[in-house]
């Protein structure tokens, strides 16, 4: 089981860059008393059969690892919701792309940890291939409201396999985050 | 901490690039991988990668180096895992690699080019080799 909100997150992430996503849209928001995520994907999304199927865990397609018997990541967040009381919503079109966005409550007793919000979108713009990212963050009580594109972060400091661009992004996302 | 623009985060690169050196003549072409898929993200594989950005950037090494995340290696069971592709070493996964590990693999393995034992697993998985 994942630890924080934002390994679910990174996980999503994770899912729609291998899905062949060219654009992945990532928002976290904490208002209103619920923490509310969204990954949205332009991949190549899952007919109506499969989509059931991604909620099992008990269930893989088989094409990366040809003996694996189970896929754990959506299966953890769902299971994770429904414990803490959480809601979420799940929708695909094959070819087209899938949307998953989910809510906790806030001070959910069962309600994991935010996480480390820089580390989660700092990993999710270091997946391999030419995807963009769209993030968008709000936290309105700490006067926290952006939105940032991997393009225009690639654009100022170069490619994203450099320790010391990596070293850069991560002060730059920080201090985003900063009230 | 004031909120940086994408001016100021290009200012901030540029002062890291004046600060490399560059160690040897052989170019970029250190790569380490880290397994970022549901497993090694439950196991800790972003404090690990994270890690790894640290001790290559404190050593002087991002001339040499690159980082990457690829999903599953398929070596659940010892996440997180790190593959380290490089010459004068064989490409190697290294798993069980809590943050300490991950410190120690980059000094020994990448800097000093001995194997860290107790670590290794396994040989790539096919799809995550770049031919």
């Amino acid at each position: 089981m994942h630890f924080a909100v934002c390994d679910f997150l990174l996980d999503l992430v994770q899912n729609s860059v291998e899905a062949g996503a060219m654009t992945v849209t990532v928002s976290v928001a904490e208002e209103r008393n619920v923490v509310e995520a969204t990954v949205e994907d332009d991949g190549e999304g899952m007919d109506g059969e499969e989509l059931a199927k991604a909620k099992d865990p008990f269930y893989t397609d088989g094409r990366k690892h040809s003996r694996r018997k189970v896929g754990l990541g959506i299966p953890f967040l769902l299971q994770s919701l429904s414990l803490a009381g959480g809601s979420h919503e799940f929708s695909s079109r094959k070819g087209e792309g899938t949307r998953l966005s989910f809510s906790f409550p806030a001070d959910g007793i069962d309600t994991p940890p935010l996480g480390d919000v820089t580390g989660l979108f700092l990993s999710a713009m270091c997946f391999d291939g030419d995807y963009e990212l769209i993030v968008r963050r709000r936290a309105p009580a700490r006067g926290v409201d952006y939105e940032i594109r991997r393009s225009e972060i690639i654009e100022a400091v170069g490619p994203l396999t450099d320790a010391g661009a990596l070293v850069s992004v991560r002060e730059f996302l920080a201090s985003q985050e900063a009230s | 901490m004031a909120k940086m623009t994408l001016e100021q985060l290009r200012k901030l690169r540029e002062e890291k690039k004046g600060d490399m050196v560059r160690r040897d003549v052989e170019g970029k072409n250190i790569q380490i991988i880290v397994g970022m898929g549901t497993c090694g993200i439950a196991a800790g594989a972003k404090q690990t990668f994270d890690e790894i950005v640290k001790v290559v950037d404190e050593n002087k090494m991002t001339a040499d180096v690159i980082i990457r995340q690829t999903g599953c290696m398929g070596l659940c069971h010892v996440e997180p895992t790190v593959e380290i592709v490089m010459p004068g070493m064989p490409a190697t996964i290294y798993g069980k690699v809590d943050v300490p590990t991950a410190r120690e693999i980059v000094i020994k393995h990448v800097v000093g080019k001995t194997l860290v034992e107790n670590h290794i697993y396994d040989r790539p998985a096919v799809d995550i080799v770049k031919k």
